[in-house]
């Protein structure tokens, strides 16, 4: 075993803020009377709609595909009519292309009967993959079928599944580690087989010693000869869940800059991926709903939901009995990464893992002021770029020469704005400095 | 900031025990004029005003506590002035000045009144129990700096006025000696200065290498022959501790490479030995400061962070 328990270089050690929902079993949410399904649901080309109004779809139809370049089609998340095509609001888009659909709350739900996938190929499997709409659950959204076809020169030895969860308030990979770790270890055993290796190390942080413990169970029942699965523990300190940064934690390899995990010979794959990769080839389950986390000292129940995608933010909200008078901000995703929304119209798409209604408490909304250069971004960057410099040039209208810092290798994981003393908006700046330094 | 003042308050009550009321009046008149001045700099530059943040009241304790307690109230005022109008809000504002502001204020209040700023010491009040307990001789003590003595007077006239041995060193240490307000008393510093390393505000590079080359070159160079100075000493007398923890460190005017904060503090250190032994003035460890404060991004756009993995090939 090559663990380093951790990444050695930078990291951050923000509040976890997650024993309000730890705790809660995931429950599901009752269905909407309307869906808002965004066409580009993820990185990649949007789908067009293969669908017409008024339309009758029954739950798990495909409702979109991808004509040209990278993507996965989109499934209606419940029965029901096509009633319109519009614009959804968007946490970074402002708003983007949807389509609405109205809810036959009178039909049955699909289930879907498990069987044996053993005796697929390799091409069978990732055809499902496919179809079934996969995206990286954990962030980006990136399709899954491209990554378990790693270029041929590329020498894969592991599969690396993501257990980490470092952002803070967020439980709902921790929740479906406990309550679907045999699906988990299933989905690791296709993707194993779909990468014609042996071996899956699956890289839980220590503050979730109830997860190490189910899953080191299910690795075990699930291990055979041709595919060894195991647990590994982690350290805690964020940003774990990173790529690069758990692959170096749990292999000691360092992936370079610019390039992919496949390059060290490593896949990763986010547990809930796992687990949606084994619904979709064990019983040809479309991605279409998703576990999230909702919390925060703003909303009066938080809790561990099963969501439809394009159930909207106002849904939950009014499922979980509203928000609280000191709610100050509500986050999509994560407190370190996620994007601050102002409306509530927000649907939820195939990598939301949660929404957070902070209070007053919970954020710092004082003014951010010069750089004092006391260089603890330097400190806390795991990728040993200088955020404080990159920051200075974009104020100075120089966002353009910002590549000598590698602004490039940043994945906005934003442990330099969390340490700034001067509370500089550090990941915005390195925001606009990519996308002036692009061009 | 506010712990950083915090971690100031023990060296000034002590040293009001020490020298009196005065050194307490000097050093509200030099923080109020500094939040003053920086208040009135920052609206006719219209700038926001940011006297709350702590910056201009830190700035205000360390002009004091670089100036002799027997000075006029004029020359803190005047220091707050040249520290604050034009040392940093000239210089851009906080985050953007290249000097120390409040070793500016002493540079400019040593040129403007070397008289005062060189002799206006105070002896300590209370030749305190302790030392007689100690068995030291601390009943001759002058009113002039122990660095002043030694470089003008030579080792002997500086044995006979502070003593030696343990006792001299137990007294330095405590602060019992003529000096500025703030930096004589090198326990309360230290004690401060290993809070703030120990709240992870410092790191250990810049005052270890301050005072770790001033303790090497002095033992070299400092005695009568080669390697036999005094080296405790060196670092106990003058402004080294105080310049070490709470100057150098300055967030804004130091390198935040650590590599390069190495280097600054060598260089802190030889041209403060090198001041105090071949220059006009018996310390030095405020140009020494002033003089690598323009080097610190010059430092620091040579050594950069390791990164992560860098791209194969090279950058593009």
């Amino acid at each position: 075993m090559n663990s380093l328990l951790t990444f050695p270089l930078g990291g951050v050690h923000p509040p976890e803020a997650k024993g309000q929902t730890a705790g809660l079993a995931i429950e599901r949410m009752p269905v909407p009377d309307e869906l808002e399904i965004i066409l580009g649901q993820h990185i990649g080309a949007p789908c067009t709609p293969t669908v017409k109004k008024r339309d009758v779809v029954v739950e798990g139809a495909m409702i979109g595909e991808v004509q040209k370049g990278l993507g996965v089609p989109l499934h209606s998340p419940v029965a029901g009519t096509i009633k319109d095509f519009g614009m959804s609001a968007h946490p970074m888009r402002v708003t983007s292309p949807s389509i609405t659909i109205t809810v036959d709350h009178a039909a049955i739900p699909a289930t879907y009967p498990r069987n044996d996938w053993s005796t697929l190929t390799v091409a069978e499997l990732l055809g499902r993959v496919h179809d079934a709409g996969i995206v990286g659950i954990g962030g980006a959204g990136f399709p899954s079928h491209v990554k378990l076809k790693p270029p041929p020169d590329a020498k894969i030895d592991k599969l690396l599944l993501n257990g980490a969860e470092c952002e803070p308030y967020i439980t709902a990979d921790h929740r479906q580690m406990l309550e679907h770790a045999a699906d988990i270890v299933e989905g690791a055993k296709i993707i194993v087989k779909i990468l014609g290796i042996q071996e899956c190390i699956i890289g839980i942080e220590r503050n979730k010693p109830d997860a190490i413990q189910t899953m080191s169970e299910a690795a075990q029942a699930g291990s055979t000869a041709g595919c060894r699965i195991s647990v590994q523990a982690l350290q805690v300190k964020y940003p774990q869940g990173s790529e690069k940064q758990l692959i170096q934690a749990l292999t000691g390899r360092k992936v370079p800059s610019m390039a992919l995990p496949s390059t060290v010979g490593v896949v990763v794959h986010n547990v809930s991926t796992a687990r949606a990769i084994c619904d979709a080839v064990v019983g040809g389950k479309p991605l279409y709903e998703k576990v999230m986390t909702i919390s925060g000292g703003g909303i009066t129940r938080p809790a561990n939901l099963l969501v439809k995608v394009g159930t909207k933010a106002s849904d939950i909200v009014a499922y979980l009995g509203g928000v609280k008078p000191e709610l100050a901000k509500v986050i999509m995703g994560g407190p370190m990464m996620g994007f601050a929304v102002s409306n509530l119209d927000v649907p939820v798409t195939k990598t939301t893992s949660s929404i957070l209604f902070l209070t007053e408490k919970e954020i710092d909304t004082r003014p951010h002021s010069q750089c004092i250069r006391c260089g603890w971004c330097l400190e806390a960057c795991p990728m040993g770029l200088e955020p404080k410099e990159i920051g200075v040039f974009v104020e100075a209208n120089r966002a353009e020469d910002t590549a000598q810092f590698g602004v490039f290798d940043c994945f906005e994981c934003g442990s330099c704005a969390f340490i700034c003393p001067a509370k500089r908006p550090l990941v915005q700046f390195i925001r606009l400095a990519k996308m002036k330094a692009k061009r | 900031m506010w712990t950083v003042l915090a971690c100031l308050m023990p060296p000034l009550i002590l040293s009001v025990f020490i020298f009196g009321i005065q050194t307490l009046i000097i050093t509200a008149v030099s923080v109020i004029s500094c939040v003053l001045v920086e208040a009135v700099s920052q609206k006719a530059l219209g700038r926001p005003i940011t006297i709350r943040d702590g910056s201009a009241a830190l700035t205000g304790v360390l002009i004091a506590f670089v100036i002799p307690p027997g000075v006029s109230y004029l020359l803190p005022v005047l220091g707050a002035v040249m520290a604050i109008y034009i040392g940093k809000h000239l210089l851009g504002g906080i985050g953007y000045n290249i000097f120390n502001p409040a070793l500016l204020g002493r540079a400019f209040l040593l040129a403007t009144f070397p008289v005062a700023m060189t002799s206006a010491w105070l002896p300590p009040l209370h030749d305190l129990a302790i030392f007689s307990y100690l068995g030291s001789g601390v009943d001759a003590v002058t009113a002039a700096t122990p660095l002043a003595v030694m470089k003008e007077q030579g080792m002997a006239a500086f044995t006979q006025a502070f003593g030696s041995g343990a006792g001299l060193y137990t007294s330095f240490f405590l602060g019992w000696r003529p000096g500025c307000i703030g930096e004589t008393s090198g326990c309360m510093i230290v004690l401060g200065g290993l809070y703030m390393l120990y709240r992870g505000y410092i790191t250990w590079h810049i005052p270890v290498s301050v005072l770790g080359t001033i303790a090497l070159l002095s033992w070299i160079f400092g005695g009568e022959a080669l390697c036999s100075g005094d080296p405790l000493l060196a670092v106990l007398s003058g402004g080294a501790l105080l310049g070490a923890f709470y100057m150098a460190n300055d967030y804004v005017t130091s390198p935040t490479n650590k590599t390069s904060q190495l280097i600054y503090g060598v260089g802190i250190g030889a041209l403060t030995v090198l001041i105090r032994m071949k220059g006009g003035y018996p310390e030095g460890i405020c140009y020494a400061i002033l003089l690598m404060n323009p080097l610190s991004s010059v430092l620091d756009s040579f050594f950069k962070p390791k990164r992560f993995a860098p791209p194969v090939g090279g950058d593009k």
